[in-house]
């Protein structure tokens, strides 16, 4: 990392860097404010005769894919997380780049995960320069502490395919892990050992990188059907053993809190939709796999049919909770980005109405329009909310690193935003002053909602004015703020941070929102 | 919501680990010089360490304490048991005695009437801090700071001073706040504790003669009375033996203070010697006792607990045949069971519009000064509109009405 950096105030009075990895950054300007210009990027051009005609593009393993894929120094490296914590695929890679013997990579990928510490070994070495994507556990640490030599750049779901699409990162190798492929390269993530339902992660790495390797343990014959990633796009397939431990891949079953706080709070939010009117026929959700969310989802279902009322479509992280309501015939569809348990992938492979997503469908902000502004309500956590609004999700309020921004930025966009938060964890109040880091500017956060009440955005009169005849404990956010203050013996020290940049949060649009200083 | 087991350890409270939450572990030793050091490790240490380290001085200053080392783990726990398990520490340490260190009180709450409303109760282990501060949200009529079973024997001296913190620093909002005590006499050092921090009543476990409820009564009063208060304390006597069934009229009459009588089934079923089953009929006719002896003495009949956490329609049904015996609550052990007994102990709508009904015409026969109140062609006896009228309020008060 060089130790000169020049900072930029930005529209929400942010210091970010005005420099990231040798590129020039726009600081954030406002939600809808900065107007992309241009064409979008594209990969090479290549021709038929490059390729076997008979269409089987196997290489004997990684390692002579990479060497075929003219890998070399400063690269950039990309991979999808949809194995999650039980991926091998991802480190697979980079050690046969070490092997190779490269240096200084830019590792991409779509999301990292704790097993994949051993990347730090590799930083180490020097083989990874830096990670861009989201960190946390002894990535997220090390980033924090100011190790990596390059800056973290955090992008939610959505910002990814931006950054790719716009040029901003250029993939050299895209390798990209296939619970099943052909020899051709069409590859799909719903069946097979180790399935893991949708691949949209990879869609843009597969259509814009220079290079595409798909790497899988379960080689059909030509063709794989149905194929989320097109061979048409791929360089090269390799076949392994394993490329991922099922056990971590998805979950066998899905556990919904037992928590009676968190219960509180998933009720109230349910209540809040049904009492706000936005739970009526037709409507549409999104919900993910966290406990809270879970059990929003059950208490939904509950009054979804006291009610009789049926969704057009939700939208996931699917689980067997949202199975269930297309099941039920409670909504008609579930569009879902990644899936989370068994029966969430069993569906998606059997039923028509389980519809795989991408980034590009639900959350890129520089298409003509994406789904996640057409949902009605989204449930989703924090780390942090201030009297602002204003959301953190990537950091502990001791500024490290411990969550990637995921589609959260990009589901702010739906019609009514909720944070559904305790207001207190371990006697550390969520809701403060002002958030360590600004992951969501406050004007996109409709609704906070936690076991002590529910406060509603300001701005958002038409919600205020939809609850006031409610029952519902709707309460100003300084209001829960002071007692929760009372409570803990009162405010909370603010975290002692560094004065150097180890990382930047960008917005949906490219921009830069917020700044992850050095920890220590 | 089990105990925590451990064996006491001279200059020890509390406990610390990676699956503790909102408590925390302190090892006192006392010095002869060289005044307090404090060490602490917190996961709260970033936002809290400088308060934690500030409090702890200000405990041991409360409690004489000049020289000292004290270790604290903390895992974030809130600062009323802070207190609470550095003042056990220093306790079985064998210093500070005859001394408190109490957390700032926050205001007490409107005095509970003898009859209010008391459909659920739910239980907090005297041991658990974490379930404290959010018990009331879940709305149950009453919590109970549990000091008897949830607590284990060593530790029943480091949960009293605990449970008297927090009835003097958390805030249980409209929820009376009950204890229960331990069996008489152990149960005596805890009201020495708890009663100067105004509990709204006490449950006196394993009642088997009036003069157990009396001697507790009567220390009660005299500790209100050293203290020059004269909020009121309530009492419910548990009946969970064969010879306290047997004395059930004479232990709920032998006080002004007794509000309410109850049963402990587990107790009981073992002292029969039967299995406890999730119809109860094993105990019909004890239970039935109970609400007799409680009516005939002008008290409130109140159940036992229902124990399976996973089975809503068997909670359900236990509380329908529960009101229909005439009890008046029971006991919650899970705060999800709260808003099911409450659908059980609320009246049906068409008993409401009945009793409404009832109402009205008494209320139009005293306008009229009428002595006899009618509905329609029949005549309604005194009991009838004192029940009606009851039930109007009881409905009003669960908010079943307007």
């Amino acid at each position: 990392m060089s130790d000169r950096v020049e900072l930029a105030h930005n529209a929400v009075g942010r210091r970010v860097p005005t420099m990231v990895n040798g590129r020039p950054q726009i600081p954030y300007l406002g939600v809808g404010k900065y107007q992309p210009r241009g064409r979008k990027a594209a990969s090479p051009i290549r021709s038929n005769k490059d390729y076997p005609e008979n269409g089987d593009k196997r290489v004997v393993d990684l390692e002579s894919a990479l060497r075929k894929c003219g890998l070399r120094d400063g690269m950039v490296i990309s991979n999808h997380h949809h194995l999650r914590d039980g991926d091998k695929v991802a480190l697979m890679a980079l050690q046969a780049a070490a092997k190779i013997g490269v240096k200084n990579l830019l590792w991409f990928p779509s999301a990292s995960f704790p097993s994949q510490k051993g990347a730090i070994e590799l930083m180490e070495q020097g083989v990874i320069h830096h990670i861009e994507g989201s960190m946390n556990g002894p990535l997220g640490d090390y980033c924090t502490q100011g190790k990596m030599r390059g800056m973290g750049v955090l992008r939610s779901h959505g910002g990814r395919w931006q950054a790719i699409q716009d040029g901003e990162v250029h993939i050299d190798i895209a390798v990209i892990a296939a619970p099943t492929a052909d020899f051709f390269g069409n590859a799909d993530g719903s069946h097979g050992k180790s399935a893991c339902g949708s691949l949209g992660f990879a869609l843009a790495d597969s259509t814009c990188a220079d290079h595409v390797i798909v790497i899988t343990d379960n080689l059909v014959p030509f063709p794989c059907v149905p194929w989320h990633i097109q061979g048409n796009n791929v360089d090269y397939v390799v076949e392994v053993e394993s490329i991922g431990d099922p056990a971590k891949i998805v979950s066998g079953t899905t556990q919904i809190t037992r928590s009676p706080d968190r219960l509180r709070i998933a009720e109230l939010v349910a209540k809040f939709l049904r009492e706000a009117g936005i739970m009526k026929n037709g409507f549409s959700f999104q919900a993910g796999a966290g406990g809270i969310a879970l059990a929003f989802v059950q208490y939904l279902k509950q009054m979804m049919k006291e009610d009789g009322v049926k969704a057009r479509f939700v939208r996931g992280g699917s689980t067997r909770v949202l199975v269930e309501l297309l099941q039920e015939g409670l909504t008609d569809y579930i569009l879902d980005g990644q899936t989370f348990d068994l029966e969430g992938v069993k569906s998606m492979a059997n039923d028509p109405r389980h519809v795989a997503t991408s980034p590009f469908t639900s959350y890129n902000y520089h298409g003509k329009g994406n789904f996640a502004s057409l949902v009605d309500a989204v449930v989703l956590g924090a780390t942090e909310v201030d009297v602002h609004f204003n959301a953190n999700v990537v950091t502990h309020s001791d500024g490290r690193l411990l969550h990637g921004i995921g589609g959260w930025q990009n589901c702010l966009f739906s019609g009514c935003s909720i944070l559904a938060v305790p207001s207190f964890r371990d006697r550390i109040p969520v809701i403060v002053d002002e958030v360590t880091t600004m992951t969501g500017p406050g004007e996109m956060v409709d609704v906070i909602v936690t076991e002590r009440g529910i406060a509603i955005n300001p701005r958002r009169i038409d919600l205020l004015d939809s609850v006031k005849c409610s029952k519902l404990p709707i309460r100003p956010i300084q209001d829960i703020k002071a007692e929760v203050e009372k409570i803990c013996g009162g405010k909370p020290a603010r975290p002692k941070l560094g004065d150097r940049p180890c990382a930047v949060v960008k917005w949906v649009d490219g921009t830069v929102l917020d700044t992850v200083w050095q920890v220590g | 919501m089990s105990s925590v087991e451990t064996s006491p350890r001279p200059g020890e409270a509390g406990h610390w680990g990676k699956d503790v939450r909102s408590d925390l572990h302190v090892a006192f030793e006392a010095r002869d010089t060289g005044g307090v050091e404090i060490s602490l490790e917190s996961r709260v240490a970033a936002y809290y360490g400088a308060s934690i380290l500030e409090q702890a001085g200000q405990v041991l200053d409360d409690l004489a304490v000049k020289h000292a080392r004290l270790l604290i783990h903390d895992e974030g726990a809130l600062p009323f048991v802070i207190a609470a398990r550095i003042e056990a520490a220093v306790r079985r340490a064998g210093l500070g005695l005859g001394r408190k260190s109490l957390p700032i009180p926050l205001l007490l709450p409107a005095a509970s009437a003898k009859d209010r409303l008391r459909r659920s109760r739910l239980y907090l282990p005297g041991s658990e801090p974490k379930y404290y501060i959010n018990a009331a949200l879940h709305g149950p009529d009453a919590v109970i700071l549990d000091l008897e079973d949830s607590v284990h024997r060593d530790e029943k001296d480091v949960a009293r001073i605990l449970v008297r913190n927090t009835l003097r620093a958390v805030d249980f909002g409209p929820a009376e706040r009950m204890v229960r005590i331990n069996q008489l006499p152990l149960g005596l050092e805890d009201l020495a504790e708890i009663v100067g921090e105004s509990p709204d009543l006490i449950l006196i476990p394993k009642t088997e003669h009036a003069h157990q409820v009396i001697e507790a009564d009567r220390m009660i009063g005299e500790i209100k009375s050293r203290q020059g208060t004269v909020r009121p304390i309530w009492i419910m006597p548990i009946l969970e033996s064969a010879l306290g069934i047997e004395n059930a009229f004479a232990i709920a009459a032998c006080s002004e203070n007794v509000a309410a009588l109850t049963i402990g089934l587990e107790d009981y079923t073992a002292d029969l010697g039967v299995v406890k089953t999730p119809e109860g009929n094993e105990s019909a006719s004890a239970r039935s006792r109970v609400v007799n002896a409680a009516r005939a003495a002008g008290v409130q009949a109140i159940d036992s607990v229902f124990g399976d956490v996973g089975d809503v329609e068997g909670l359900r049904r236990w509380g329908q045949a529960s009101r229909a015996m005439g009890f008046e609550g029971m006991g919650c052990i899970h705060p999800g069971q709260i808003p099911i007994v409450h659908e059980a102990f609320a009246p049906s709508i068409a008993e409401i519009e009945k009793a409404e009904k009832i109402v009205a015409a008494f209320e139009q026969a005293q306008q009229k000064g009428l002595a006899v109140v009618s509905l329609g062609s029949k005549m309604i006896d005194p009991p009838v509109v004192q029940r009606a009228l009851k039930l109007v309020n009881w409905a009003k008060a669960m908010g079943v009405i307007q």
